[in-house]
């Protein structure tokens, strides 16, 4: 059965799903940018060897590999404002109801199968869809399993904190590769308006208190794996009016006590999730005013943002959903045979491209410095992955934002669209959907654009590009800031600030 | 007396039935119940009925009034 899949799908496969297809996912961000080698200063030499090559962390490495979630951890110990059990969550990636519930075994044997189809396929996360350490039987059996027959496969999970301190020495010796904590704030009186209870020593706990146990026992657990040398991811939800200034203490107290890498992610709230924050109207944060709070903070620490909140149970890379490919009834009739040296070549080869990107862009940056200019641009690019400019721009489900400056390039965020040029579907509005999104850019980079799409983007002030077409994204990027500052100089075209763009709402759930 | 789960509300979470001192709570078509011979309204172990204190939706652990009170023994 997976032979099948294997010989007729894996071209396909390979395709769709080497470019960057990854979910959840992050970025190193910040001042190294990727690829680069040097550590950047805040960061530990120790720690920076094991994130430089990270799938989820290495925005380079992030473009070539995948991690997937299993859906083994119902249950939760604390209730957030932003979220409502009976459905996936858009906030914190965690599969709600509908997502399918695995045992630890059927989860271990979807892992194999997809790892052994997929050799991109190299983090697994547990995540939820309720908090893995209020599961624990449940969390460390998977580990157990999947460590036994896939050693090479990274563990990862991704908690509340609340019950982290009586778990760090198991997640120890289980060699779990990294911990996301969410922490959405350290001071009680603003946690009150996020978290309305926990269920803490056998007792429902409400208001301030609940607040300052949950925040003393994420900051001790914290703490406490750093200590251990385990790798430390925060997760914060930005919370416009609640925590969005506070954000910033919350990124100084992470840091200092040793978690490597903060992400900043939008409110995702819309009604229809049936979330306290949904149906109060408290709206999330506009694309620009993520931003602003996400370089506030980089100055702290290195920053994530390649975080695209997609549903966490999705099968391979990138928004691309292909679980229906994996369903529990599929995989339980597979023969799965764990296949280490087909991934091990395919892993070999991905280095040898990631090199080749980085080489790219460090030669087209090198003139770069001579220039001086205060000006700095944002571009969309629709990709696929592979680091190249080789999406439609009609297919584009998401684009990619990089900052240029006399800097050089800087991945800076994802901006989802979802299909606009799928036949049936609001294709009358689609278009100014797109342009809302990606309007704080200056230019969209594509593999192909239609006459129609090229004259409502040019309209709008965006200069749609598809000369770049599959060459490398930031190469390309900084060939053509330097033409735009060259256009400015010679004074064909003016530098203007461009607004503000819209954070697509609505959770990430794929058909 | 003893709790009942509203089915119709229950999400299947699961985050009961460990919290539950008399095992009493299980899963049963794709929803949890609670069995009333075992139930002892957590009496004699907690404050307050786990059940109801762990779960994410709320009024879905409820008194079943069709039971007399627990007698604690
Ligand atoms: S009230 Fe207590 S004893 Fe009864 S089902 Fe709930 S947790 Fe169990
Ligand atoms: S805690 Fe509530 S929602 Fe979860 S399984 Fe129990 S009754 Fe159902």
């Amino acid at each position: 059965m997976l032979e099948e899949i294997q010989t007729e799908q894996l071209e396909e496969v390979m395709q769709q799903i080497a470019e960057h297809k990854g979910c959840g996912t992050s970025s190193e961000g910040g001042k190294a940018s990727c690829g680069s080698s040097s550590a950047p200063e805040d960061m530990a030499p120790e720690v920076w060897e094991k994130v430089k090559n990270h799938p989820c962390y290495s925005e380079e490495a992030h473009h070539h590999y995948a991690r997937m979630h299993v859906a083994v951890a119902p249950a939760c110990n604390i209730q957030c404002n932003y979220c409502n059990r009976k459905y996936d969550c858009a906030n914190e990636s965690r599969p709600g109801v509908v997502s399918e519930k695995l045992t630890p075994e059927q989860a271990s044997k979807k892992v194999l199968a997809v790892a052994s189809t997929i050799p991109q396929m190299t983090v697994l996360g547990i995540a939820g869809p309720g908090d893995p350490l209020a599961n624990p039987e449940k969390t460390f059996k998977t580990f157990e399993l999947i460590s036994k027959t896939a050693p090479d496969i990274k563990l990862c999970l991704s908690t509340n904190g609340l019950a982290l301190p009586d778990h760090v020495d198991t997640i120890a010796s289980f060699n779990v590769d990294h911990v996301t904590i969410t922490v959405n704030m350290v001071d009680p009186e603003i946690g009150q308006h996020i978290y309305p209870w926990i269920f803490w020593n056998h007792k429902r706990v409400t208001g301030i208190e609940a607040a300052r146990i949950l925040t003393e026992r994420q900051m001790q657990g914290l703490e406490m794996l750093t200590e251990r040398g385990i790798l430390c991811k925060v997760n914060s939800v930005m919370i416009p009016g609640i925590n969005d200034k506070h954000l910033v203490e919350v990124n100084r107290a992470v840091k200092s006590r040793g978690a490597f890498l903060h992400n900043i992610m939008p409110l995702i709230s819309a009604p229809e999730h049936g979330t306290v924050f949904g149906l109060n109207g408290q709206r999330g944060p506009t694309a620009q005013e993520l931003k602003a709070l996400q370089d506030e903070c980089e100055g702290e620490m290195n920053m994530m943002r390649h975080c695209r909140q997609c549903r966490a149970d999705a099968v391979g890379l990138l928004g691309e959903d292909r679980s229906a490919e994996f369903t529990t009834e599929k995989i339980m009739e597979m023969e799965v045979e764990y296949n280490a040296e087909g991934r091990k070549a395919y892993q070999e080869q991905v280095e040898k491209e990631r090199q080749a990107t980085v080489a790219a862009k460090q030669a087209e940056i090198a003139d770069l410095e001579a220039e001086y200019s205060d000006v700095k641009i944002l571009i969309a690019v629709a990709t696929k992955g592979h680091g190249r400019v080789n999406e439609h721009f009609g297919h584009a489900q998401e684009f990619q934002v990089y900052e240029l400056s006399t800097e050089g390039s800087k991945f800076v965020g994802h901006r989802r669209v979802d299909l606009y040029c799928q036949g049936g579907y609001g294709e009358e509005d689609a278009l100014p959907t797109v342009i809302r999104a990606i309007n704080d850019c200056v230019a969209v980079f594509v593999a192909k654009i239609g006459g129609c799409p090229k004259d409502e983007l040019k309209a709008a002030g965006i200069d749609p590009v598809d000369k770049y077409a599959h060459e490398f994204i930031e190469q390309s990027a900084v060939k053509y800031f330097k033409e735009y500052l060259a256009k400015i100089k010679s004074g064909e075209i003016v530098h203007v600030n461009r607004g503000d763009a819209d954070i697509r709402q609505g959770a990430y759930i794929a058909a | 007396m003893t709790y009942k789960i509203v089915s119709s509300q229950c999400t299947a979470c699961s985050a009961c039935e460990p919290e539950c001192p008399n095992v009493a709570i299980y899963e049963k078509d794709g929803t949890f119940v609670i069995n009333p011979k075992k139930c002892t309204e957590c009496i004699g172990y907690f404050d307050d009925p786990q059940c109801v204190a762990v779960c994410p939706v709320d009024n879905t652990c409820v008194i079943d009034t069709s039971y007399p009170r627990y007698q604690a023994a």
